[in-house]
């Protein structure tokens, strides 16, 4: 498919300008710095040519051209700003606004509204008209969206986002000319996956969101981009924040800059979900179980309580009978801290987290046979894909996307093979239908085995189709389903390797990754390392409880209770829970610690395909703390080395609080004066870079570029180097939440806006396996 | 039903079976029907378009494209079908042409579409008539199956071997839809909404094949011209503007009516001899004479050739041919009034010059009309129809706009008279409807 770029020089204002043949006129302006207008016009999305804005002079064409529907060509003389053309400019944005209210001041888009710019920039300022507006009543589509009429101007970009981009098509245009409005395809409510991207794209204040409006000015808040908090995909958002009364709340999350691996991209949960950080439920003080009931306490009541019997149980019967539950949201430093402290200081490796994939297997099966795994950017620029098991649309809404977005833009190859439908069924060129749980035989008869047709209960037809064209291809990028475990693993990479194919196993929250790569496992240490003496599995570790020989159970940001039946579990040991709300399991604690998440935060976190990211702290609770900094203080309360569990440099120096400083997530400015002078920095323990450096240098195919990193660019981990041979098998560990769009485990429960939009389409989330 | 009109100026060749009902095949059979195709499929794709160029036949749905040259365009080879379409949505105002045809002589239009066929190796015909006009797509439905019974549509027409099927289409009810792209997205049953040119239809078309679309009098035009010959047909007209015209020749004339007169024929005679002058004895005030959509002239500005070039130098536009004529005791501000509102209602709203610019036109000119017209106003309507002017998607916003500005320019006096709450003088001297009736 790679054909030879041809340039062609054409003349922009007297300008020379270079660009690509075929490059849309619009576009090769903007790569040499000369801005068109537009509203309609939005990359990636089909061409419009209806606001007219972007009319430019074009050499032997008698009429204004529109740049946004243009190809650049040899010899092409354009003039963007001539007289004529800002005065056509002018005049359509005077038209606009002759029927756009003027509600500026309480417009949700005020500050950010394209329109504004425009006439900002064009100057339509006199009001030559003088009849009546007309206007029509705003509308509310969904629990999320609502629709201004008489504000939109009729760019179309949401029904093209909604439509190309999601291939939902739950937005049309309804009646014509002046009555000409947006309108849901069905009904006068939307049927969708509620993603907020049309509300996201309208360059007005025609679509708005629940969460937001009405709330702020853009200028009120803080934007801070850092990594969303849900699902394994890792998109980058920018979370809007604004000071309240206990700290700060949280009003908006978007990826408005478009950077990172998900473009613009942002789905329902990413968008509207992070309202469980404000929930009322909200944990904000230390709690102790006094008479039998979590009563209120400080924080250095609460950690002497847990270093006192941590230390207890530790005299007494040893680190064996500790049990450790780590988790799938916390950031890699604290996860690998948790697990270097249990084994190092408690003495324990009865450590695990939930496993909701088997990376361990993936792991192994990688190393094998040097497979490559698949970044996020390699998803995206993939011309081929095959997806076995998993539901994309549902769960990695953000893959889903990049393979539409491949699909629509550059003809990419889709094949399926699953043992359910799925959305994303529809744009496949090849599909096949294989029994449930049958994914171990399926490499068997892609490597030619037709008999393990019978055993896949495929039909051998329809999935021989899908194996000559899979087969065929090369640089296939392979998305594996979480059913897809252990031996199955290895058979299909191992098969796959050959024909130059890249992986993706996928996680579901998002931290999934991390937490396997980081070691929560009581066999397997940082980067899949053996543990010559295993402690017990999670399994093992609550049934041991239940029974009283694990006295001791520190459970940090996850809800095992949710899924297991024995409540002696949890009754009979000493529990402590480290969580944002009193889950099934937090209810139980002994000690409650409440904590922050991932958007009060600094920290990495993995994602489904690997990609390492920063958070970036965008605001706090009062009352709560980074699990960093409880695990740490619990450390020091027990007497531990707190320098040898993070190797901090110098004396201790105060941390400069939790919004800025190293929390924060910021540079340390000393740190690099000093650097740069040449005299050794002092840096303080609870700054998380400690233990990424740590990380970068000790975890197998860690080594990043932290620089990068802490601008904002995924590093891809590799799993490559590992040593394949110690890596044990234990699929049947591994059990997925079945996390929906709606759904997001605990977070997803406390989630207003996620229980609103849940409500609506039936689906509930306290079904799901919550943690 | 419409009645039919004559005068000895008038030409008749696409009007020369009207009348004698054709609209049965038999009788077309006899009135030399469906020789022209049989002629075509001898001559092959380049004699036909040979013949087409030679006859100098324009594009009579406005553009006046020349139409031999629209066949050249439509590549050889094409690995998507190739289709024909016949633009039947005939709804400028003032024009009602086609209806005539697809009345009296429908089997002249299926022709024409096979010849373009044939012309073009297109294999599939599509005639697309207008929403209101029901009763005629009823009489193309029925042309269609008999021309099937005959054995000259479907599978080897005429036993050449050629296959070329015909379909019939009602349209939905949008003027929007007589612009080309706007018609192929309606056939394809999207919105009636125009497509980005580049690419032209010719090239990209109807489901993305190569597609010729002609109106429906310049398809049936084309039998005539296989019969006669091109060159004898371009005779009839003027240099570079073959043939006749049919001129639907409505408002304040004593014979309303339409007439098929040679191209260059004058359009005072067009008024005052084929039309009989202005009715009840008034004199004329203005002429409107391309359907709605172009400036307007004055009586002093008639003497002028009705073809393609000549009413361009005029300052107007030939346009669909329908001329409205407006007498002493029309508004030209209600009269204005009622062509932006057509515009505003027929505006499909795709972009905003025309959207916006279509209804705060009609806003103000209805204030303006009852009396609360401000003296800005009349450079405001002025400055929104020039700014449309050549800004549009697509040429409705031009259409909007032209006559809108003849207005302004030529009858500032008029609006003038409006101003500062004094009610319309027309009215005030009790004109009852000084808006022109279309036909009587």
């Amino acid at each position: 498919m790679a054909e030879a770029t041809q340039n062609v020089t054409l003349t922009v204002n007297g300008r020379s300008i270079t660009a690509p043949k075929g490059t849309l006129l619009i576009e090769a302006c903007k790569q040499h710095g000369i801005e068109i207008p537009a509203f309609c016009y939005y990359p990636g999305l089909s061409l419009q040519g209806a606001c007219r804005m972007c009319l430019v002079e074009i050499e032997k064409m008698p009429k204004m051209q529109t740049a946004c529907t243009t190809p650049v060509a040899e010899g092409m003389v354009v003039q963007t700003e001539t007289e004529k053309i800002i005065q056509a400019r002018k005049s359509t944005l005077e038209l606009l606004l002759a029927n756009h209210p003027l509600d500026c001041p309480v417009c949700d888009a005020g500050g950010e509204c394209e329109l504004q710019d425009m006439t900002f920039k064009y100057g339509a300022a006199e009001s030559k008209f003088i009849d009546i507006k007309s206007h029509r009543d705003e509308q509310q589509w969904s629990p999320v969206v609502f629709y201004d009429r008489p504000r939109c101007i009729l760019c179309y970009r949401c029904v093209r986002v909604c439509g190309e981009g999601m291939d939902v098509y739950a937005l049309g245009i309804q009646n014509r000319g002046q009555g000409s409005v947006i309108a849901p395809n069905m009904g006068d409510k939307l049927d969708c996956e509620e993603c907020g991207q049309c509300i996201d794209i309208c360059p007005v204040g025609a679509l708005t969101s629940s969460s937001y409006r009405y709330k702020t000015r853009p200028w009120e808040m803080k934007h801070v981009g850092t990594v969303c908090t849900h699902c394994g995909d890792g998109c980058l958002t920018t979370v809007g924040v604004r000071r309240s009364e206990n700290g700060s709340e949280i009003v908006r999350c978007d990826n408005r800059d478009r950077s990172g691996l998900n473009d613009d991209f942002l789905c329902v949960k990413g968008r509207f979900g992070f309202d469980f950080g404000a929930s009322p439920e909200r944990v904000t003080t230390p709690l102790i179980r006094r008479d039998g009931k979590l009563v209120a306490a400080t924080w250095n009541e609460a950690i002497s309580v847990v270093a006192e019997n941590f230390q207890r149980v530790l005299s007494t019967s040893g680190g064996k009978a500790i049990g450790v539950v780590g988790s799938n949201h916390t950031t890699n430093e604290e996860n690998y801290l948790l697990q270097k402290f249990a084994r190092g200081v408690l003495g324990t490796n009865n450590i695990d987290h939930h496993r909701t994939a088997d990376y361990p297997s993936f792991a192994r099966a990688i190393a094998a046979v040097k497979a490559e795994t698949a970044s996020t950017n390699d998803v995206a620029a993939a011309n081929a894909f095959l997806v076995i098991g998993g539901d994309l649309s549902e769960q990695h809404p953000l893959l889903a996307w990049h393979v539409r977005t491949a699909i629509r833009q550059r003809a990419a190859r889709l094949y399926v093979i699953n043992s359910s439908e799925t959305k994303l069924d529809r744009k496949a060129i090849g599909k096949a239908h294989i029994g449930p749980g049958s994914e171990a035989q399926l490499a068997a008869f892609l490597g030619g085995d037709d008999m393990a047709a019978m055993r896949l209960g495929a039909n051998a037809e329809e999935l021989g189709a899908v194996r000559d064209k899979v087969n065929a291809e090369s640089g296939l990028v392979v998305m594996l389903g979480a059913e897809v475990r252990g031996h199955a693993l290895d058979a299909l990479i191992a098969h796959f390797t050959p024909r130059g194919a890249k992986f993706v196993l996928l996680g579901e929250y998002a931290n999934s990754r991390g937490a396997a790569d980081m070691g929560l496992f009581p066999d397997l240490g940082p980067g899949y390392k053996k543990i010559d003496a295993p402690g017990l599995d999670l399994k093992h570790t609550l049934e041991a409880a239940a029974h009283g020989t694990v006295e001791a159970l520190w459970v940090v940001g996850a809800n095992p209770a949710a899924n297991m039946a024995n409540p002696a579990a949890f009754t009979r040991p000493f529990l402590v829970v480290q969580d944002l709300f009193l889950t099934e399991t937090g209810a139980q604690a002994d000690v409650f610690l409440p904590a922050a998440f991932a958007y009060e935060k600094t920290g990495t976190v993995t994602n489904t395909c690997g990609d390492l990211q920063r958070l970036k702290k965008a605001g706090d609770v009062s009352g709560t703390k980074p699990d960093f900094e409880i695990i740490l203080r619990i450390a020091e309360k027990m007497g531990a080395d707190v320098n040898a569990l993070v190797p901090f440099r110098g004396q201790t120096v105060a941390d400069q609080g939790q919004s800025r400083g190293v929390q924060s997530g910021e540079a340390d400015r000393t740190s690099v004066f000093n650097a740069a002078r040449g005299v050794a920095s002092r840096t303080s323990p609870l700054d998380p870079t400690i233990t990424l450096e740590e990380i970068a240098g000790t975890v197998t195919g860690y080594a990043a570029s932290l620089l990068e990193l802490a601008t904002g660019v995924a590093q891809h981990t590799t799993l490559v180097q590992i040593d394949a041979a110690t890596i044990p098998a234990h699929p049947e560990l591994v059990s997925p939440a079945g996390n929906g769009l709606f759904a997001s485990g605990t977070m997803g429960r406390y989630s207003a806006a996620l229980k609103a939009v849940a409500a609506e389409h039936t689906k509930s989330p306290e079904t799901v396996g919550a943690d | 039903m419409a009645t039919l009109v004559s005068h000895p100026d008038e030409v008749k060749v696409v009007t020369s079976r009207l009348g004698k009902g054709a609209a049965s095949i038999d009788r077309y059979l006899e009135l030399d029907g469906y020789k022209a195709v049989r002629k075509a499929l001898e001559l092959g794709a380049d004699g036909i378009i040979n013949e087409m160029k030679a006859s100098n036949l324009r594009g009579r749905g406005g553009a006046g494209f020349p139409t031999g040259m629209k066949w050249s365009f439509v590549p050889k080879e094409s690995a998507k079908p190739k289709y024909v379409l016949c633009n039947g949505d005939e709804s400028e105002p003032g024009t009602c042409k086609d209806r005539l045809i697809f009345e009296h002589d429908p089997h002249a239009v299926i022709e024409g579409a096979m010849i373009a066929a044939i012309a073009t190796g297109a294999h599939a015909a599509y005639i697309y008539i207008r929403g209101e006009y029901r009763y005629l797509l009823e009489i193309m439905q029925k042309a269609i199956a008999d021309a099937y019974a005959k054995g000259f549509a479907g599978k080897n027409i005429f036993g050449s071997g050629y296959d070329l099927e015909v379909y019939w289409h009602g349209g939905a009810g949008a003027y929007e839809v007589g612009e080309e792209s706007a018609l192929m997205e309606s056939l394809e049953g999207k919105r009636g909404v125009p497509r980005i040119r580049p690419p032209f239809p010719a090239v990209v078309g109807l489901w993305g094949g190569p597609t010729v679309i002609n109106n429906a009098e310049t398809l049936a035009s084309v039998p005539h011209i296989m019969l006669m010959g091109g060159a004898k047909y371009a005779e009839i007209g003027v240099e570079r503007n073959g043939g006749t015209r049919l001129f639907s020749l409505s408002g304040h004339v004593e014979r309303p009516g339409v007439y098929e007169l040679p191209l260059g024929y004058s359009l005072r005679k067009a008024i005052y001899e084929v039309g009989g002058g202005i009715a009840n004895g008034r004199t004329l005030k203005a002429v409107v004479p391309g359907g709605s959509s172009v400036p307007c002239l004055k009586p002093d500005e008639i003497d002028v050739a009705l073809d393609f070039d000549s009413m361009m130098k005029a300052g107007t536009m030939l346009g669909s041919g329908g001329i409205v004529v407006l007498d002493d005791q029309t508004c030209i501000v209600k009269f204005a009034l009622r062509t932006i509102q057509f515009y505003r209602h027929e505006s499909c709203g795709w972009c905003i010059p025309c959207r916006e610019g279509t209804d705060w036109l009609s806003k103000s000119l209805k204030r303006f009309h009852a009396g609360g017209g401000v003296a800005k106003d009349i450079d405001n309507l002025r400055y929104l129809a020039e700014n449309m002017l050549g800004r549009t998607f697509c040429p409705l916003g031009d259409a909007a706009a032209m006559p809108i500005i003849g207005f302004v320019k030529k009858f500032r006096e008029e609006f003038e008279a409006h101003l500062d709450g004094r009610p319309c003088p027309f009215e005030k001297h009790g004109a009852p409807n000084a808006l022109p009736v279309l036909s009587r």
